[in-house]
């Protein structure tokens, strides 16, 4: 048999029944391998559901240091008989199945190109453990170890992390590692280890950290000093709320009386939710809410008060895949136009792209800047693969020399020092940002009643139409300020001049830096450029200018950011070639290559027809 | 045409202990119906905030969409106001309330705008106990769009245009007190000496003080076979009986007149009935007060006057254990882990 041969590039898939205890076990393998200096990149792939379904776990690793995600299992481990059929079948010819071979596998689901490796996984827990959830468990733990065995992981290291681990409860650590030693020496007794797959150290981690998106949002929210946080629970956003509360709980409360410098109110719906947040915006705190698909459909008509009322609101959408209930925990990046425009008549709205946890971070706290400084809806667009799963990462970085960008906010003694009628609605610097007062600031000055119905520059209720007409111009020439303010696109040009460009955002970047390597080794040389906000900025009209064609990568299946850069900029549409994904999975480098070939294969054909 | 409202006063009007004048507490020129009954409420916040000393800035005052919710323009000029979207009011407030913990937040709602479309954000922001005083301007009928029935119609009660209402008309204090408010009150916009004490005792209490006011529609719910019409409002004013505002449970139930029921003259001729509470009546206990309730109601009879209070009320802030200064004015330093938490945390992550 001719396996596959490998060092440190390589995928791992593991098929496990969700609600036993794996995630910890796969967390721990996946860690091992960073702390070898290696990237990785793991991705739960679950049911939506609690307990009971097939859930998956794959690891890939590269010392290319690609990220995305790369078919062909290169190894499948797997403890899941009810998936067992199909995992066998998802294994690349040349790559190994490894399974618990307590029972032993149908004859006929034997492939005669994939090594089979069997380890007696409940017999051996079954030998050694009594406790009958440890029994289950420590299947896990026996997997892992028998996995250092067979792809060379540094069994310190894996010890390492479980001594750290159960650093509070010690006396978890002995059997734990007896799992670990377990089955590493019945791979080593049974199986030629390691195995033609294997890992060595490398040093390309440097002071990266691994941390999944959704924490790296709502730390970013504290950083960004956000103070109410209202939410409905809803996959793929719940976890960013509960980091929230985690963190806040260990930064935000006095040491002395336990009171709490925040408050977070879990509301009955989406609808509620954003009207807490724009109920606290308004009144002066900084407040943000995290939801889905879903739950922006219930926020649009709030949204829409918010731009029209001028009200910050911070919104953290985490996608998943739609329409409707979709494929709840399933990725996706398809609510690109429903937030670029959400809620009726003439509504746009600021967007910003996050592709990394460390801009999870930096954006989240950066929506609350922008969200003040804008006075409008700031809506962070992450996704199901980028907030649950685990991503290497730049570390967090905070200058205590930042100062928090309110916005135009009237204070009490700016409000006496003023010689002219105060006008919330009246643009008084030529940026469509007028000047606003938070409730409770002046006895006698400021006070003004906000609503989502026309009013005059003094917020003076008025049918007038050119009333009207002045203020949604004005809120136009808000947005064109906007593009002033919002974080630039980022570009990487190739070494030679290309008329080519590929564009992208949010988590397609890790596929799309991968195919761009190996589109110029097919001689297709492309220049990158990553957006990061909307509106686009005058760069990104440029970039777009500057090539004769330009791919967008993007995770749904209408194009929705193709379709918003050719509405915004006026391309025409020939000029920019959708290149997409839309079955819940990430996007792949491997995918994006050949939706590039097959463009220039199609054009190619017609242009000679 | 143009209103111009006046702004001549006696230049020796009262002024309350703040040194305001009650001029002071007025709002813009009303747009509704000549004799609207949310006029004589807002006349009656005004009263209430004059004679409470309440300090207008120190006021928010909130609220949803509809003739109702149009009123908080029309009280309290110097309060910051904010009208929300339909039926959304409670999340705004649960915001704010959020935010500034020290202001004091009037809602005003109507009976679509709670009963209908914003049943859901009532429901929660009454079981919060969020810090509110919360008044329902309820006339059953859809009044900015012409008089369609509302969920708060009695059964068999009829519209100016509208056939008999064939559904269960919704109680909303009924409703409140199973939700655990913790003021619970009806009044009627018609009778001011019951309705500015209430007030005045609501904006005192912590937690959701809701009062729901029947508040008649006098353009498309003031009908004979309407159960919520009225005469005239003139007549009503005196025709009711005075309760003084006093925040104390008992001396407010031993102030009520002894259970006599008041017959109210509508415009065409047909009587509603109001009652006061009896002395009897102990505001403090929930499942008397609810018995209560369903009593009155099935006579045909409208209870009205402090139906329920509890003393021990824990307002959400309460409930979730925040500071005592209102979160907004927390500065950098006091959220900002700053940098050397985050390389801490940093290395948490390696």
């Amino acid at each position: 048999m001719n396996n596959v041969t490998a060092v440190n590039d390589l995928v791992i898939r593991f098929a496990n029944v969700n609600g036993t205890g794996s995630a910890s076990a796969n967390d721990l393998f996946a860690k091992s391998l960073f702390r070898m200096g290696l990237p990785v990149s793991p991705k739960n792939i679950f049911p939506s559901n609690i307990q009971g379904l097939p859930t998956w776990y794959e690891v890939r690793v590269s010392d290319k240091g690609y990220l995305g995600r790369r078919l062909n299992v290169d190894m499948m481990i797997s403890v899941n008989p009810q998936s067992m059929e199909k995992d066998i079948k998802d294994v690349r010819s040349g790559g190994y199945f490894v399974y618990d071979n307590t029972k032993p596998l149908a004859q006929s689901w034997f492939r005669d190109d994939v090594t089979f490796i069997g380890l007696p996984l409940t017999r051996l827990c079954l030998e050694n453990y009594s406790d009958p959830r440890q029994q289950q468990l420590f299947k896990n733990i026996i997997y892992v170890g028998a996995l250092s065995a067979l792809l060379d992981i540094e069994f310190d290291v894996i010890t390492d992390i479980i001594k750290e681990k159960f650093a509070s409860k010690e006396k978890l650590i002995p059997p734990n590692i007896l799992a670990l030693e377990l089955g590493r020496d019945f791979a080593k007794a049974n199986y030629a280890c390691p195995s033609t797959l294997r890992v060595e150290r490398r040093d390309m981690i440097g002071d990266k950290i691994l941390i999944d998106g959704n924490s790296a949002a709502a730390l970013g929210a504290v950083y960004a000093g956000a103070t109410v946080a209202a939410w409905y629970p809803i996959t793929p956003s719940t976890s960013c709320v509960d980091a929230f509360g985690a963190y806040c709980k260990q930064y935000r409360e006095d040491a002395e009386d336990g009171k709490k410098n925040y408050a977070i109110v879990q509301a009955e719906d989406e609808l509620a939710a954003i009207g807490m947040v724009v109920g606290a915006m308004w009144n002066g705190a900084r407040a943000f809410t995290a939801t889905s698909g879903p739950g922006v459909s219930l926020m649009s008509e709030f949204l829409g008060l918010a731009y029209y009322a001028e009200v910050p609101v911070v919104l953290f959408n985490i996608q998943r895949t739609g329409p409707s209930t979709g494929m709840p925990t399933r990725t996706q990046q398809s609510d690109v136009i429903a937030c670029a425009y959400a809620s009726h008549g003439d509504t746009k709205h600021v967007l910003l792209f996050p592709s990394t946890p460390k801009e999870c971070f930096d954006m989240a706290a950066e929506s609350f800047d922008l969200a003040e400084q804008l006075q409008t809806p700031v809506i962070m667009l992450s996704d199901l693969d980028l907030g649950m799963n685990d991503w290497i990462s730049e570390p967090f970085a905070w200058d205590d020399q930042r100062e928090y960008k309110r916005g135009k906010v009237l204070n009490a003694e700016q409000l006496d020092e003023l010689t002219e009628r105060w006008g919330r609605y009246n643009d008084t610097d030529g940026d469509g940002i007028p000047w606003r007062t938070i409730p409770g600031t002046h006895p006698t000055k400021g006070s003004y009643f906000t609503r989502g119905a026309s009013r005059d520059e003094y917020a003076v209720y008025t049918e007038d139409s050119a009333a009207y007409k002045r203020n949604v111009d004005r809120l136009a020439l808000k947005w064109e300020t906007a593009k002033t303010l919002v974080l630039e696109a980022e570009f990487r040009l190739a070494a030679t001049n290309t008329r080519i460009g590929l564009m992208y955002f949010g988590t397609t970047e890790n596929a799309a830096l991968e195919a761009a390597d190996r589109l110029a080794a097919d001689d297709v040389v492309v220049d990158l450029c990553r957006i990061r906000s909307f509106p686009f900025t005058a760069a990104i009209e440029e970039f777009v200018g500057e090539h004769d064609l330009v791919f967008v990568a993007e995770q749904n299946r209408d194009a929705q950011m193709r379709t918003l850069l050719i509405n915004e900029l006026e391309v025409p549409p020939q000029q920019l070639a959708a290149v997409l994904n839309y079955d819940g999975m990430p996007i792949t480098a491997g995918n994006i290559c050949e939706q590039v070939h097959e463009y220039f294969a199609t054009n190619e054909k017609s242009a000679a027809g | 045409m143009t209103f111009i409202k006046s702004t001549f006063r006696h230049p020796e009007l009262p002024t309350n202990e703040l040194g305001f004048t009650r001029q002071y507490y007025e709002g813009v020129l009303s747009t509704l119906c000549a004799g609207c009954g949310h006029d004589s409420i807002s006349a009656a916040i005004v009263m209430a905030a004059f004679e409470a000393n309440i300090e207008p800035h120190k006021v928010a005052k909130l609220s949803g969409i509809g003739c109702s919710s149009k009123t908080p323009a029309y009280f309290l000029v110097n309060s910051h106001g904010f009208n929300t979207v339909h039926g959304r009011m409670p999340s705004v407030a649960t915001g704010a309330n959020m935010a500034n913990r020290d202001l004091q937040y009037i809602g005003i709602s109507g009976d679509g705008d709670t009963a209908s479309i914003g049943m859901g954000q009532f429901v929660h922001a009454t079981r919060r106990n969020l810090n509110i005083l919360y008044i329902v301007e309820n006339n059953g009928c859809y009044g900015l769009t012409k008089g369609q029935d509302s969920a708060t119609a009695d059964r068999g009660s009829h519209s100016k245009k509208g056939a008999p209402s064939p559904y269960e008309g919704i109680d909303l204090c009924a409703l409140a007190l199973q939700l655990g408010a913790t003021f619970v009150a009806r009044s009627f916009s018609g009778d001011k000496h019951q309705l500015i004490p209430l007030i005045k005792a609501a904006l005192k209490h912590k937690g959701f003080a809701f009062i729901d006011v029947i508040s008649p529609c006098v353009t498309f719910n003031n009908n004979p076979g309407s159960t919520k019409g009225y005469e005239h409002v003139r007549d009503h004013l005196a025709a009711t009986n005075t309760i003084d505002f006093v925040p104390e449970r008992k001396e407010l139930t031993t102030e009520y007149a002894e259970g006599s029921t008041q017959q109210v003259t509508l415009h065409d001729g047909s009587v509603m009935a109001l009652h006061k509470v009896d002395k009897n009546y102990d505001v403090s206990n929930k499942s008397a007060v609810s018995m209560s309730l369903l009593d009155y109601s099935e006579r045909g009879e409208i209870l009205t006057g402090l139906l329920y209070h509890d003393e021990e009320s824990q307002d959400l802030h309460q409930s979730l254990g925040t500071t005592d200064v209102p979160l907004n004015t927390l500065k950098e330093s006091d959220l900002c882990p700053g940098g050397d938490a985050l390389n801490k945390l940093n290395q948490g992550l390696r």
